[in-house]
Formats: structure tokens, C-alpha cells, sequence
């Protein structure tokens, strides 16, 4: 087992299984191709060489077009993969996600679906400003017929793009900048994550950290540190945000009867939100302790690094929420 | 292009699609005036010929992407009368189960794969269709309809320039009814005329008379020989009338005299009927296949109104694959 294996390199693996696999697997997006250099985070790398032009196609920078591409290929029984560079693009490009890819499934009765992947790249933490850094899941999370991925480690990168790719219905695949060098287990070949199943990265019994992407590395830390002081975390990673496996989210919040949601998103109205509401729908007896929240500032992401580690939920942060539901007194 | 040229059989074929559009819309407006429907509903009076004489230069097994404005673009295309009036209905037997309705009407089976309520939203779709084609080598042809309001956002513009940067085998139909919703083609673009915007993507464009089925199932078929050679997309913009206000039972007291003047002595219904006469049918044989159709399209709007509504448990179907549990 190398440990040399990267969430990049995992990423470009699965993708090179499946167009080996699958002719109908199709790769579009800006300098994607050999030509461009394999896209600006690589992903695409030596793909265009086995696969050629015709499946692993540069496109001008037109969101709505690659999109809307997508779409189509899709409806006529392909698995296209979109690569909108970073998620505030995806805000050009929303009619085609949000009132074509998710809805055409249920708006023709069942007789199309659109077996779509967008892999999309945002994060803070290194200076890109308002408009390369936003986590917007929540946005999707709130459209029926989506599904919303996120991997925290490159093993679950591999696998969950290989689940992603194979889903008959759209999937939104969102890369945290900041995971893209990390190193970990390299699975083997084929690998996969089924969708809508969060995984336990740490067991423990006295509070609940639900979380997903970059932020689990954090959490994992947090708990390294909260156990020397003899506080017991679970790390539950979602790795599909949503529809979530709230299966999993529950069994771990009734065993330790606390819970902190974290993600990186702005807070307000983020999926913390909904996850902390159907706890307290479920579990409002049982808990010992209000169910808290950490998110990104109600602020656009700054630029100026002293204000993006401020803007950026921070591990002080999140052993406070611990330690405040730990403390808390009915 | 002996194949491909325009005969006594093309006009045949264009004359019943033709009217099955028209008597269907007739019937579906009945049906609203009547009170025997309540929904909203885009009617195509006026684009009858444009749409009949265009997608008869189709093969059934191509693709076809329109508009909420589309019913004839699906009638023309194939789409059956009975499974469109109940999913006009929202009945459970419509080509939708009842839940896309008159603006979302999809029949694979006849190649409609997508009406878009979304304007625009068509074009970029139409090119994955296509591309798809393109990967597969099956000669098959994508025809996106359209209107002239939908050349002036932006999807139109970047799916041109990707479709003619990758030869796509796809047809832009731009339906040029003059009217973008409630505004008239002169105050929402200063061109003259949407085939010249193709220049800009060094596309291939014809204007053409939408009322003129010989002209227009020619241009039709040129661009349809074209993108099955390979040789690209082409920009076909159809000069016809909206005879009606946008959607059903709307005001159109914006259009002047003049312009409603122009558009009654432009209606093609007449003008197709003197066409037929003139290509020998006699009054007679006319009269009986459009007697035809009427029995086609009562026995459509019969079924839709005998039909079930779909029930509670569908909107947790059809959302994503695996139903959503109650």
C-alpha cells in the first residue's frame, strides 16, 4: 500500500476505470484535454491520450453549454462528467442543474434520467476571495433528484466517483481544494463508496461530530485532542450530504446523546440546520444537550488571510461546542 | 437530393400533420373555453405549417428538444394524440404520468426528449444529444425548436459557438413568431434578423418564409443532410405569426392593427388548402383526412377526460431512481 496516494490521483483513477469500462463515459469541461495540460488540477491528466478527444473534450468557457451538454448526452443513455472548475461557477450554470438535470427524471414521468456527474472544486483557506471559495451544498441539498457527494480522504474519492458515475441520476461531486494533496490508503482497483452512506471515522460516546469534506480533518484532530481530556468524540463523515444517511447520523446521536454539526458552509441556512432539525424531531427526548452548529461567518469569504482564518470555522471553535454541550445543564 | 426533394407526398404528409396540430389545438382551446380543462396552455395557432413542414424533413429516430410553446413540434414529431391530451390533463395514462404537463411533454419513443419551460434551455441540451450521436456514429440528427425571445440569452449564444466548434449534427429551428411573450422582435434586438447572429459563430443560416411548406421542408432537409454528413450545424430561421396571445386566454392588445392585419392574410391554414387544390387534392379527399383526424383527436381528448389522475404516491416516484420511502 503506497501512502503516497493522493486525492487527485484518486480521483483520475476512477475516472480512467470507468471510461475503460464504458464508452458512454465522457469527460467535458475548460482545459480539461491533453492539449490544455489535463485541466488546472490534473484530474483529467493522460486521459485524453487512452481515450481521445471525442470523450475527454475542452470546452470554451460556456458553463451553461457544458452543462446543458451534459444533459443531453445523458438523456441519450451516456454518463457524462462535467468539470465546472469551481462551485461559484456552478452558478451560471443553475437552470441546467437545478430545472433540467434534477427534474427531468420526474417531469417525463420516469421515462428519461439524466446519469450526470458535476465534479466541481471550491475551499478556503488559500486566498481565492468571494468568488472561488464558497461551499454552496445547501443549495443543491434543497433540489429534489440531487445528490451531493463529498470525499474527505482519497480512498473515498475513488470509490464515491466510481458510485457517482455509475448513479442513473445527477450527482453533484464537490473537491475541496484543500483535500486535492493529501495522502492516504490506496484501495484497490474498482473500488467503490456506495452514495447515501456516511462512514464512522471515529468511534467514541459522549458527543457527535457530523461532518463531511475537509472539515472531517479537523474534527479528527479535535477528538485527538478532546480524548486527552478524557471527552469521548464520534466523527460521523456524511460523505453523501445529501439525501444523508440519517440511519447512521441517528444511531450515533442516541448512543452519545450530542451532537455538532460542522461543515464549512456559512452556518445560517446551511445543511446544519436541517440535519439539527430532524434530530431534534426524532430525538428531542433523548438528547442531553441542544444540538449545535459550526459554519463559515455570515460574510462573503475575504481574501486577506487574517480574515479568512477568522471567516473559517476553527478547531477552538468546535472544541467549544463540544465542551458546551458536554457542560450543559438541564 | 432526389430522395430529400419536395413532391406530392411530401405535401401530403405536411397537409396531415399539418392539421392534426391544428384541429388538436382547436380542440384543446374548446376544452379551456368549455371549462373541461383548467390548465395553462401555450397555444400554437399560426405555427401549424412551421412545424409540420420542418420536422417532416426528419426521420422519426432523430431527437427533438422544444418549448413550452411545442405541441405542435410534438404533434408534428409523432408524439400520440391520446398520450399528449391526457398529460395536457395531468392524467396518469399522459406521455408524464400527468406530471409535466403541456410545458414538460417527453416521448422518447417518437424522439421528443425534452420541452423546456425554460427559455433557451433547449439549446445546450439539444448539443449533448447531438454530441452523443456524434460519439455513437448513428447518423441520427437533433432538431431544437425555438422562438426569436430565446436568441437573446446567453445559453443560445454558447450552445451556437460549441455546436459549430464540434460540427454537431443539430438543427437550430428558430420559430421567428415575432413576438418575444409580450414584445414585439424590433424592441428586443436591433438585428434584422436572427439568421445573421449565426455569422458570428461561423454557423451556417437560412431565413425562410415558415409559411412556404416547399421552401421551408427544403431548408429543413438541406440541414438535415448536413449534419448527417458531418458537415455541422445549421440556423434555420422561420418567419411565421403567434395568432394568439402568449399563453391561452392572455391579452393581446399589444399587437397593432397593422401587425394583426398582416397576420390573418398570412395564416397558413388557408394558404396550405389552396396549395393542396393546386397540387390536384380535390375538396373531398381534404375534407375526409381532416374528418379523419377529428376522430383521432375526440377520441384523444375522450380518453384524456376518462383517464385517472395520478395519485399521492407518485411524488415520492420518479424523483430518483429508487422511489423515495413514505
Amino acid at each position: 500500500m503506497s501512502q503516497k496516494f493522493t486525492m487527485v490521483a484518486a480521483l483520475n483513477r476512477a475516472i480512467d476505470e470507468a471510461m475503460a469500462e464504458d464508452e458512454g463515459v465522457i469527460f467535458l469541461g475548460e482545459d480539461v484535454a491533453a492539449k490544455q495540460g489535463g485541466g488546472v488540477f490534473k484530474v483529467s491528466s493522460g486521459l485524453t491520450e487512452k481515450y481521445g478527444e471525442h470523450r475527454i473534450r475542452a470546452t470554451p468557457i460556456s458553463e451553461q453549454a457544458i452543462v446543458g451538454a451534459c444533459v443531453g448526452a445523458a438523456l441519450a443513455g451516456f454518463r457524462p462528467i462535467a468539470e465546472i472548475m469551481l462551485m461559484n461557477f456552478l452558478t451560471v450554470c443553475m437552470d441546467q442543474i437545478v430545472n433540467h438535470a434534477a427534474k427531468l427524471r420526474f417531469m417525463s414521468g420516469g421515462q428519461t434520467n439524466v446519469p450526470l456527474v458535476v465534479r466541481t472544486t471550491t475551499g478556503v483557506g488559500v486566498g481565492f476571495g468571494g468568488q472561488h471559495s464558497d461551499m454552496l451544498e445547501a443549495w443543491f441539498a434543497h433540489v429534489p433528484g440531487l445528490t451531493i457527494v463529498t470525499p474527505s480522504n482519497p480512498a473515498d474519492a475513488q470509490g464515491l466517483m466510481r458510485s457517482a458515475i455509475a448513479s442513473n441520476d445527477p450527482v453533484i461531486f464537490i473537491e475541496n481544494i484543500l483535500c486535492y494533496g493529501i495522502t492516504g490508503e490506496e484501495p484497490p482497483a474498482g473500488h467503490r463508496v456506495p452514495l447515501g452512506k456516511a462512514s464512522i471515522s471515529r468511534t467514541g460516546s459522549d458527543c457527535s461530530i457530523i461532518t463531511y469534506g475537509r472539515t472531517v480533518l479537523d474534527a479528527l484532530e479535535v477528538a485527538g485532542q478532546l480524548a486527552e481530556e478524557g471527552i469521548s468524540i464520534e466523527v460521523v463523515d456524511l460523505r453523501t450530504i445529501a439525501p444523508y444517511d440519517e440511519d447512521t447520523v441517528l444511531a450515533s446521536v442516541r448512543k452519545t446523546g450530542r451532537a455538532v454539526i460542522l461543515h464549512e458552509a456559512v452556518k445560517s441556512y446551511g445543511t446544519g440546520a436541517e440535519i439539527a432539525s430532524r434530530l431534534n424531531e426524532t430525538l428531542f427526548g433523548k438528547l442531553k444537550a441542544p444540538v449545535m452548529r459550526i459554519g463559515g461567518s455570515f460574510s462573503p469569504v475575504p481574501m486577506a488571510s487574517v480574515l479568512e482564518q477568522a471567516w473559517i470555522p476553527n478547531k477552538d471553535e468546535i472544541k467549544g461546542a463540544v465542551r458546551a454541550t458536554m457542560n450543559w445543564k438541564t | 437530393m432526389t430522395s430529400s426533394s419536395f413532391n406530392r407526398d411530401t405535401l401530403l404528409d405536411i397537409y396531415i400533420r399539418t392539421m392534426k396540430i391544428a384541429r388538436a389545438d382547436e380542440k384543446l382551446r374548446s376544452m379551456l373555453m368549455t371549462g373541461k380543462l383548467a390548465v395553462l396552455y401555450y397555444t400554437v395557432r399560426g405555427q401549424e405549417l412551421v412545424s409540420a413542414a420542418a420536422i417532416a424533413a426528419l426521420e422519426q429516430s432523430d431527437y427533438l428538444v422544444t418549448t413550452y410553446r411545442g405541441q405542435h413540434d410534438q404533434i408534428a414529431k409523432g408524439v400520440p394524440l391520446d398520450l399528449l391530451f391526457a398529460e395536457v390533463a395531468g392524467k396518469m395514462t399522459g406521455t408524464c404520468k400527468g406530471k409535466g404537463g403541456s410545458m414538460h411533454i417527453t416521448h422518447p419513443e417518437t424522439g421528443v426528449m425534452v420541452t423546456t419551460g425554460v427559455v433557451g434551455s433547449g439549446l445546450p441540451i439539444a448539443n449533448g444529444l447531438a454530441l452523443a450521436s456524434q460519439n455513437r456514429g448513428d447518423k441520427k440528427v437533433t432538431m431544437v425548436c425555438f422562438g426569436d425571445g430565446a436568441t437573446n440569452i446567453g445559453a443560445f449564444h454558447e450552445a451556437m459557438n460549441m455546436a459549430q466548434l464540434w460540427k454537431l449534427p443539430v438543427i437550430f429551428f428558430c420559430q421567428n413568431n415575432r413576438y418575444g411573450e409580450h414584445t414585439a422582435f424590433a424592441d428586443h434586438t436591433r438585428v434584422d434578423s436572427i439568421s445573421t447572429r449565426a455569422s458570428a459563430y461561423a454557423m451556417k443560416a437560412v431565413k425562410v418564409d415558415g409559411n412556404d411548406a416547399a421552401s421551408l421542408y427544403t431548408v429543413a432537409r438541406e440541414a438535415a443532410d448536413r449534419a448527417r454528413a458531418g458537415d455541422g450545424p445549421t440556423l434555420i430561421e422561420a418567419m411565421c405569426y403567434r395568432m394568439m396571445g402568449h399563453f391561452f386566454g392572455s391579452d393581446f392588445s399589444y399587437m397593432s392593427k397593422d401587425h394583426l392585419a398582416e397576420m390573418a392574410a398570412a395564416d397558413p391554414l388557408p394558404r396550405l388548402r389552396a396549395l393542396m387544390l393546386e397540387h390536384q387534392f380535390t375538396e373531398a379527399e381534404l375534407d375526409a383526412i381532416v374528418a379523419t383526424i377529428d376522430a383521432e383527436v375526440e377520441a384523444a381528448a375522450k380518453f384524456a377526460e376518462d383517464s385517472p389522475f395520478p395519485g399521492p404516491e407518485e411524488l415520492r416516484i420518479d424523483v430518483f431512481e429508487t422511489e423515495i420511502a413514505a
